[in-house]
């Protein structure tokens, strides 16, 4: 679904915002991306769905590689990847129902059905009482709902978010997290980029990849192949190839 | 369909910055038409003025009508020359008497008429430097019957170089304008997009494509530009109006150039506004 092979990503003057870095999310994976502050987890993301190119390496997602896909293809891959952010980033001036019915017009949907599907998104992420509540008037968490409802539009087969949570209390951070475990079940591969360690450590059984300047420096799948059987550094490093 | 109903959704949304946007379209595009309306008098009334460039040659008492009507016709034959006038000696002495009343006794109390026929040519818009006068002069003191030719040398040189003065301002200044309206019209184009940069970024990020994006903010800018320049182009005729009325009679300037006004500045907006727009599809 997801892989990074030998990604570096270097800003002029700023040094590695990614270092080298490889992994390889599979279909209905659950994987938290950590790390401290500036190691490197929007840029990540962003390179994710190609809103960046890496400097060197290569990104490959549902099929897109970074190699081959213009900045004209870009909506293809789009239509595959929801997006959600630590900011909901919603359009004020229209309800929940008109935020979610957007997506699914600038993406050419058939205009008859729009209205049905994006209430039936919107009962998806619990929402469905408040679909002609203005976006500004709806709490964090049910901000960060409608964010998701949009983000599910296009049916994408993976979801990345960046720190979703990060302007949510513990209740509404708690039903964001079901919600996208329940989605998770439903065969969706999930990327949650957070620092908030004491949440990861809440979902043990999700993936975990933590970055380090630019580095990865942990991957919580490597680390158990590794204790069983000891594999060697060798292969993490051609299996890119 | 969609292109059209967001367009018209947008001026919907924010009727007063898309006001305002065009209103600042319309008044840098009228410091343009101001300019146009200015230069094109300037250029009218230089051209009145040059139309009385005219090379005079004398004629001897003593030439033959043949002669001075082969004379003409050759003359007419110069790619140059507009037209040739023959004015004879009777007609000089009615012109004298008539330019001249102070000194109409004189002219009656003749005996011998002392004025010379003469050949007055005119030359061709556009062809009325120096040079060319020098050139028409000189092969018109080729004949022998000719006995002096005039043109008011100083006259023509300080014409034309009025008219070069004239020419290279207006140029100059006329870029300078046009350049300033195209900033002006940039930053406008630009404040309307930036207020609207989280629906592109968004309708980007969902999977539209750029150009299904693009289209209604083009449009937009089209309709602004339009809108900018008809308010140019009626602050313009409003001004026209108020100084013909009332102060001194000028022309209104050439239909083409007010059609070129508004056609530069629809297409202008759209240009600006594809650029502004995308900056933000970059970005995402
Ligand atoms: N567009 C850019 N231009 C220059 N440097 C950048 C750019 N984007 C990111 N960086 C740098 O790359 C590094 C990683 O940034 P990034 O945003 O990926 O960190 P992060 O892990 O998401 O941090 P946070 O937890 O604060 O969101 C930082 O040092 C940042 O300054
Ligand atoms: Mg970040």
């Amino acid at each position: 679904m997801i892989k990074l092979i030998n990604v570096t990503r270097e800003f002029q003057g700023k040094g590695k915002a990614l270092d080298d870095v490889s992994f390889h999310i599979k279909k209905g994976e659950f994987a938290f991306l950590t790390g401290h502050s500036g190691s490197g987890k929007t840029t990540a993301l962003r390179l994710i769905h190609m809103a960046d190119r890496p400097t060197e390496g290569e990104t490959r997602v549902s099929g897109f590689s970074s190699d081959r896909t213009s900045r004209r293809e870009v909506w293809k891959l789009r239509r595959r990847v929801g997006f959600v952010f630590q900011d909901f980033r919603l359009l004020p001036g229209r309800t929940a129902h008109e935020n979610v019915a957007f997506a699914l017009e600038v993406t050419g949907a058939r205009s008859a059905g729009i209205k049905a599907r994006a209430q039936r998104l919107l009962t998806q992420v619990g929402l469905a009482p408040k679909a002609g509540s203005m976006a500004t008037e709806l709490s964090g968490g049910e901000q960060q709902r409608v964010a998701i409802a949009r983000a599910l539009a296009n049916e994408p087969l993976v979801l990345l978010a960046d720190e979703p949570t990060g302007n949510l209390d513990d209740r509404a951070t708690r039903g964001i997290m079901e919600l996208f475990w329940e989605l998770n079940a439903l065969g969706m591969s999930v990327l949650m980029a957070t620092h908030d360690l004491e949440l990861v450590r809440k979902h043990p059984r999700a993936r975990v990849l933590e970055l380090d300047q630019g580095k990865l420096v942990y991957d919580s799948m490597k680390a158990a192949t590794a204790e069983s059987a000891t594999t060697d550094e060798a292969e993490a490093s051609t299996a890119g190839g | 369909m969609h292109t059209l109903r967001e367009a018209i959704l947008a001026f919907r949304r924010s009727p007063l910055l898309t006001g305002l946007s065009a209103a600042m379209v319309g008044l840098a595009l009228f410091v343009v038409g101001l300019f146009a309306l200015a230069t094109h008098n300037l250029r009218l009334a230089l051209e009145s003025v040059e139309e009385r460039i005219e090379i005079v040659a004398y004629i001897r008492n003593s030439a033959r009508n043949d002669e001075i009507l082969l004379a003409r016709r050759e003359l007419l034959a110069l790619p140059e020359v507009l037209g040739v006038e023959l004015i004879t000696k009777e007609e000089a002495l009615e012109i004298a008497r008539r330019d001249l009343p102070e000194f109409g006794e004189l002219f009656t109390d003749l005996a011998v008429n002392p004025l010379p026929a003469s050949l007055e040519v005119q030359l061709r818009p556009g062809r009325r430097d120096p040079e060319t006068v020098e050139r028409v002069a000189a092969r018109a003191r080729l004949y022998p019957f000719i006995e002096d030719v005039q043109f008011g040398r100083e006259w023509v040189d300080k014409l034309f170089t009025l008219r070069r003065i004239g020419g290279l301002t207006a140029s100059v200044m006329g870029a300078a304008f046009a350049m300033v309206a195209a900033l002006i019209i940039g930053a406008a184009v630009r404040i309307a997009v930036f207020a609207r940069r989280e629906e592109i970024m968004i309708m980007k990020l969902v999977g539209a494509r750029d150009g299904f994006i693009r289209r209604p903010f083009l449009v937009e800018g089209a309709i602004t530009g339009l809108l900018g320049g008809l308010m140019a182009l009626a602050l313009t005729y409003g001004t026209f109006w108020v100084v013909f009325r009332y102060l001194f009679s000028v022309a209104w300037i050439p239909a083409e150039w007010a059609g070129l006004g508004l056609l530069s500045g629809t297409v202008f907006g759209v240009f600006a506004t594809g650029l502004a727009v995308r900056k933000y599809l970059r970005e995402v």
